[in-house]
């Protein structure tokens, strides 16, 4: 690093056209053993040849350069390019030995790519060069950046680059530069520089660091005003955190909210009927592998069909060969679907064996998107949330607009009067029960990609299912979406608090004690029923 | 050709047969039963499985090359499915019932401290392949995996280093029990012995299966944001590694920036990963797959076609990695001891087994403890590539001595550096 801000300051001054071979000499010590003779061949070679270290440098940091011989060489697949003529050796020679880099590698080729790439033509290069800078500059770069920010014309890659500015200038030996640059920083979100100018308020032994005390107070200033957006920024990833586990705790007990809440079926199965759904996210990814390999990415769009089909048929299943002859004898419900939890796990564990699959998560959903510097939102938890409000809002529709929905309604609320106007309720139970765990599937194909799948993957869903719909009572879609919402922003106000170990106890406690103080959960039916 | 073979077969199957019905005791003596105690189901079946594997894959080579004292071993697989209490009993049903004449088994910490009043009341033999938290010195078990001083603590000296990018703040993050609480305590002290203050230490602790990593990605974020450089220890053990560095590569967590170095994340746990995003992450370990040696090829080469012909679920991407080759060293040196001692009666073979080597896939010939029930090995910190193997970026000149009593826990300076004989 020490260099290199001179030495590229140099190379704008003589751009030249032509695209020289680099001399092998330089490039070999790139080879060396130790990472300090790595770093000094990195700088020698940047200093002698600007231009043409580029694309050596980009292979290094991605750890493709290799030795052939005595040759430096970047592979590329099967291809083998010569490292000083960039062009293609023919035959590719045999490779003695490929040079590695580690993190502080990693970190020191990051930063001279960055500064390589100021310039180049393509906005996007450049931006993701000056945001690289942005958070990590020194006094060295400065010609640089200035020389940068003199022909740079888009507004937002000029912000960042002034931000890198300020930081190398908070090392001047003018105070007037360092009052400047500490209320430029002032305008950051990122905890970087919130640590950078922190250490300016410090007290070195007796001295300051800061001698300038208008400085420390312009620095005071800076750091109230970066540590408001942090906290800020703090609070809405905490939020966000929130609503995430509240989506993943609504999609596992909507389905419940239908068997348990609505059918008054206490279905131990349920987690198992999440398990299904996984697995069918598992087998359409090995489908889709072995025959759409071009489509891979999509398979979680057929899983949702094939997860919400297969566990609706067990659900199916199971109510016309077992929970059928048990209705109005809990207890025995209990026993019977325990058993069919026990059985499924064990059917899975045969099947598919006792090891967790693998479900990839597919490119769109990996990473994240930056709302604020310190805040990134994860794209499969916001796919996640989006995903069990559309889930929601279906099941909505059907048990309140449909002809199926308001014979469900009906059965649930008056059997023998129901039955009585024709309302075919033996079939109605098979197929609201199929509808519950139907939706336990979609739930299942959404934790595939969060959670591991295995045989004993539901078992650590159905105490939180029924922890929802009770807390949400019983009976009620709307108390089970507050109940989740309800567990979820507390569950990551204690783990951010108090950790994840306590916090689990400290949920339960909690929920013990309301249910003591109102037993009928939060939203509690309104009306007049036969039963009461 | 064809037809001979299967005549031959069929008639060697046919007196096979007729033998064991004729003499089905006799048979059985003619056997060595090794026990195989690992977790083939629930949270740590994930580690676990392939440690399996790999006893049943050095028990096929040593019987393909005539057994052990001229007999045949014979496997015996028990699954205590990640639960402790479950360990003890089917350790017991290895020992009293099936007269094991040596177990391989165990993961977690929890796990070995719940066999161990049984293999000390019954006397039997314990071969325990995983690095852990030292503390231990127990006759009845031979550690072939690392004590403290061999993984965790040249981990953090590395971090600490200019290569590791002087980390000056520490999060200590762990599945909560023995193991991981134990590490940290080690680690604390020496980090302090090291002028790290308490207020540049966090420790954190998940349940065993936990899956929701949101909340510690974003306290590390925070953490890491509120000082010096900081690196994460993670002693997270199981399948919540999947979650958690899922979410680490979806949270942008850099190893430029924050780098995660891992004392229980090897080669099997990645496979379920992505790992393009967790480039540089790091992990400790006495052997790494990519090793290059002649022992190293002949094992993964090995281990590669074993899963092939036992059609083990994604045998194409079949991995190796250091508690199963401290496994198969232990199966090795186990069967060298046997030899030596001429039996395997248990004592015997406890006394044969101090001083014997093995010339091990981690490419140096590994020594078992004369006193110590420990094997003198190498250390390696590998960063994660992108295909889900490691990069070595730093290893020891040669194997060191285990210290199962840390330094850095008082009181341990007066324990003896051997097992309390019987």
């Amino acid at each position: 690093m020490r260099t290199i801000g001179a030495i590229v300051f140099g190379w704008l001054l003589s751009i030249s056209g032509a695209h020289a071979a680099i001399d092998p000499a330089l490039l070999t010590p790139l080879a060396s053993a130790g990472n300090d003779a790595k770093i000094t061949a990195i700088t020698a070679l940047v200093d002698a040849a600007q231009r043409e270290a580029l694309p050596v440098l980009k292979a290094m940091a991605k750890g493709s350069l290799a030795l052939a011989g005595e040759r430096v060489v970047i592979v590329d697949g099967e291809h083998v390019i010569d490292a000083a003529t960039n062009t293609e050796i023919m035959p590719a020679p045999e490779l003695t030995e490929s040079i590695g880099i580690n993190n502080r590698l990693r970190r020191e080729l990051a930063s001279t790519l960055a500064s390589l790439r100021l310039f180049s033509n393509d906005r996007e290069v450049r931006w993701d060069a000056a945001q690289e800078l942005a958070s990590g500059t020194d006094a060295e770069l400065l010609p640089l950046l200035e020389k940068a920010l003199a022909s740079e014309t888009d507004p937002e890659i000029k912000a960042r680059l002034q931000m890198a500015h300020a930081q190398g200038s908070l090392a001047s030996s003018d105070a007037a530069v360092r009052l400047n640059a500490v209320r430029v920083l002032g305008d950051s979100g990122d905890p970087n520089i919130c640590q950078l100018l922190q250490a300016l308020t410090e007290k070195n032994g007796d001295s300051w660091v800061e001698p300038d005390s208008a400085v420390r107070a312009a620095a005071g200033t800076s750091i109230r005003a970066i540590e408001k957006r942090l906290a800020f920024a703090e609070n809405v990833g905490r939020a966000f955190t929130g609503v995430s586990l509240a989506s993943i705790l609504l999609l596992a007990a909507l389905g419940l909210a239908i068997t348990y809440g609505v059918m008054g079926v206490i279905n131990m199965a349920h987690g198992e009927l999440l398990m299904v759904g996984a697995y069918s996210a598992w087998a359409m990814q090995g489908v889709f592998q072995a025959y759409l390999p071009n489509l891979l990415d999509w398979y979680l769009l057929a899983a949702i069909p094939v997860g919400f089909l297969a566990a609706a048929l067990v659900g199916v299943l199971m109510e016309r060969v077992v929970i059928r002859h048990l209705y109005g004898r809990p207890l025995e419900t209990l026993l019977a679907t325990w058993g069919i939890s026990l059985f499924l796990i064990q059917l899975a564990r045969t099947v598919f064996g006792a090891q967790n699959v693998e479900v990839a998560n597919p490119v769109w959903m990996a990473g994240g998107i930056e709302v604020l510097p310190n805040l990134l939102l994860p794209w499969n938890r916001i796919i996640i949330i989006g995903f069990s409000v559309a889930v929601l809002a279906a099941m909505w529709a059907i048990l309140n607009l449909s002809r199926m929905g308001m014979f469900v309604r009906a059965v649930t609320q008056n059997r023998p009067m129901a039955g009585c106007v024709g309302v075919p309720t033996g079939r109605i139970d098979t197929m609201a029960f199929g509808l519950g765990a139907g939706i336990a599937g979609l739930g299942g194909v959404a934790l595939s990609q969060i959670a591991n799948v295995g045989p004993d993957m539901g078992q650590g869903y159905i105490v939180d299912s029924f922890m929802v719909v009770v807390l949400g009572g019983v009976g009620q879609l709307a108390g089970a979406v507050w109940a989740a919402l309800g567990l979820g922003v507390l569950t990551k106000f204690l783990e951010g608090w108090t950790g994840a170990v306590v916090a689990k106890i400290a949920v339960l406690v909690i929920i013990i004690i309301f249910i003591q103080k109102r037993p009928q959960g939060l939203f509690a039916l309104k009306g007049r029923f036969v039963e009461s | 050709m064809l037809r001979r073979n299967f005549v031959k077969t069929v008639s060697a199957v046919a007196v096979t047969a007729a033998l064991g019905l004729a003499s089905f005791n006799a048979l059985a003596a003619e056997t060595i039963k090794v026990g195989i105690l690992h977790s083939l189901s629930g949270t740590m079946a994930i580690s676990e499985t392939a440690l399996k594997e790999t006893v049943l894959m050095a028990i096929a080579e040593i019987n393909s090359k005539g057994g052990v004292l001229g007999k045949q071993l014979e496997p015996v697989v028990v699954d205590p499915a990640s639960n402790w209490p479950l360990f003890a009993e089917k350790a017991r049903q290895l020992l009293s019932q099936d007269k094991v004449a040596v177990t391989f088994g165990c993961w977690t910490s929890v796990s070995r401290k719940s066999v161990l009043p049984v293999y000390k009341e019954l006397n039997g033999l314990l071969f325990y392949p995983v690095q852990y938290e030292g503390e231990e010195l127990e006759y009845n078990v031979f550690y072939t995996g690392a004590a403290p001083n061999q993984q965790a603590i040249p981990a953090v000296e590395y971090l600490m280093s200019k290569d590791g990018g002087s980390a000056k703040r520490f999060v200590l993050l762990g599945t909560d029990y023995v193991y991981p609480r134990t590490t940290n305590k080690i680690l604390r002290a020496f980090l302090k012995s090291k002028g790290v203050a308490d207020a540049d230490i966090m420790e954190e602790y998940t349940p065993f299966g936990h899956s929701d990593y949101q909340t510690i990605i974003a306290k590390i974020k925070k953490f890491s944001s509120e000082g010096k450089r900081t690196a994460v220890i993670s002693t997270i053990n199981g399948d919540s590694n999947v979650p958690f560095y899922k979410e680490l590569g979806n949270a942008g967590i850099k190893a430029t920036d924050v780098p995660v170095v891992a004392f229980s994340v090897g080669e099997e746990e990645l496979r379920g990963v992505d790992t393009k995003p967790l480039v540089g992450h790091l992990a400790a370990w006495n052997y790494f797959m990519t090793l290059k040696n002649p022992a190293n090829d002949g094992f993964t080469r090995a281990y590669r076609a074993w899963a092939v012909k036992e059609k083990l679920p994604n045998a194409d991407k079949a991995v190796t990695n250091d508690p199963m080759e401290a496994t198969y060293i232990g199966v090795y040196m186990w069967k060298q001891a046997v030899e030596k001692a001429k039996s395997t009666d248990v004592d015997k073979v406890i006394a044969a087994m101090a001083g014997q080597t093995f010339k091990a896939p981690d490419g140096f010939t590994v020594k078992m403890d004369e006193k110590n029930h420990h094997l003198h090995k190498p250390v390696f910190i590998g960063e994660i590539r992108a295909d889900g193997q490691f990069d070595v970026v730093w290893k020891t000149p040669g194997p060191i001595k285990a210290a199962p009593w840390s330094p850095y826990i008082p009181g341990n300076d007066k324990k003896k550096g051997e097992p309390e004989g019987k």
